[in-house]
């Protein structure tokens, strides 16, 4: 087992350097639309990390025996049976949360996110390494969400896990909740803030302006 | 008759798909840097999703809600948990049919926009329409405008950011904004503008 070094790689990379929300622009939909609290953040990022994680060993350990023609619809029904668990499971014991997240844990089955990392690496590697290849990525999904859940909850609520941390001005305090940041455009904007911080940090990252008409180019 | 058409205002507009309900975003950024693509795309998933919400919804109803089969003598069985695989699969193979009818009898119209309809299988959008039509309840008629009609949302809405995207492509960005970055900003923008309309609903 020299692979060490390796799989711990595979497992830090996705963190920051090669952020599936972030870089690749995968799993967006859900990362926005349940980070209102870091309770629901926190759910989706537990259901996201284990269905990824199971998905990708299932899918490694049977990759020499779907046929290519077929392969997408055996990779969404495997996920789709993972995540319809997860659902009941949080039915079962997280009702609150359930109903909070509503569609979005079912959405689980179309994240690109899921879908991507089975086609580009489970696909052609071992159980092993695509399991801890899914778990970096879950983790680098998970990261945003709560970074972002945590911003939300905080400068839209005062609270942490619905818990007052900033005293309210209601309440004699002297925080107002900017209600904001719990409607749909702060996400967006704070999404944005955060891969532009990201990008001034590690520059390797910023995309070439390959969007700009070459004709444009000689103006300057 | 304008009930139905403030629904599918509503459909478009209140509840836009990539804007207020965060759906399709990943094609919704991807498919947005040129206005031709982002049309082709906007049209795919109009068909897609007018198709596959009313079908979806048959299938629930025959099928797979509470007491379905109460006819065959199961009136306590209750399949609405395998709703997911279903309309991952209907959703599948229509697109697939889509794809081949377009590409045998209207060359012209898969050769414009036929690229997109294989990527639309694994779209949040078009499984979150139908995910919505079961958890709010709505009726077949509904569920046929409600489909539609957010499925000419996320036109109008992929469409407008692209060309604000074709217009950005001239401005001289900080380089950690271009691209994913200004584009995240610029929804930001154009989901504050249509957080308007939710207040023209309480008038409707």
């Amino acid at each position: 087992m020299a692979e060490r070094v390796s799989y711990w790689s595979t497992l830090t990379e996705p963190l920051i350097k090669q952020n599936p929300v972030t870089l690749q622009i995968l799993g967006i939909c859900s990362a926005l639309a349940v980070t209102t609290t870091m309770a629901t953040a926190l759910t989706m990022s537990v259901s996201l990390t284990v269905v990824i994680t199971l998905g990708a060993g299932i899918i490694s350990v049977i990759r020499r025996h779907i046929p290519d023609t077929i392969r997408l619809i055996v990779q969404i029904v495997i996920i789709a049976s993972l995540v319809i668990v997860i659902d009941q499971f949080l039915q079962a014991y997280f009702a609150d949360i359930s109903r909070a997240l509503s569609v979005y844990v079912w959405l689980i089955t179309t994240n690109c996110l899921v879908l991507g990392r089975t086609e580009t690496y489970a696909r052609f590697h071992g159980p092993l390494p695509s399991m801890v290849d899914a778990f970096g990525n879950g983790l680098g999904y998970s990261l945003v969400l709560i970074v972002l859940g945590g911003i939300r909850e905080l400068f839209g609520k005062g609270e942490l896990f619905g818990a007052q941390v900033l005293p309210l001005a209601d309440e004699g305090g002297w925080f107002t909740p900017l209600s904001l940041m719990l409607l749909a455009p702060s996400a967006f904007f704070l999404l944005g803030g955060l891969v532009w911080a990201l990008r001034s940090v590690r520059s390797e990252q910023v995309e070439p302006p390959d969007h700009t008409p070459p004709e444009t180019e000689p103006a300057k | 008759m304008s009930e139905v058409w403030s629904f599918f205002l509503f459909a478009a507009f209140v509840d836009n798909m990539p804007l207020t309900l965060f759906l399709g975003l990943c094609t919704f950024l991807a498919m947005s840097r040129r206005t031709e693509s982002a049309l082709g795309l906007g049209i795919a998933m109009t068909i897609v999703l007018g198709i596959t919400v009313p079908l979806n919804h048959m299938i629930y109803q025959w099928f797979m809600a509470p007491g379905a089969w109460g006819w065959a003598g199961y009136p306590d069985l209750d399949l609405s948990y395998l709703a997911l695989i279903a309309f991952i699969g209907l959703i599948a193979a229509t697109v697939q049919l889509l794809e081949m009818v377009l590409e045998r009898f209207f060359p012209a119209i898969h050769a414009a926009f036929g690229v997109f309809l294989p990527l639309l299988t694994v779209q949040c959008a078009i499984l979150g329409g139908s995910l919505f039509m079961v958890e709010r309840n709505y009726t077949l008629g509904q569920s046929a405008v409600f489909g539609l009609g957010s499925g000419v949302g996320f036109a109008v809405a992929v469409v407008m950011l692209s060309a604000i995207r074709a217009r950005l492509s001239y401005a001289d960005l900080p380089a950690g904004l271009r691209g994913l970055g200004i584009a995240f900003i610029l929804t930001g923008l154009m989901s504050l503008g249509f957080a308007s309309f939710a207040q023209m609903t309480a008038s409707l």
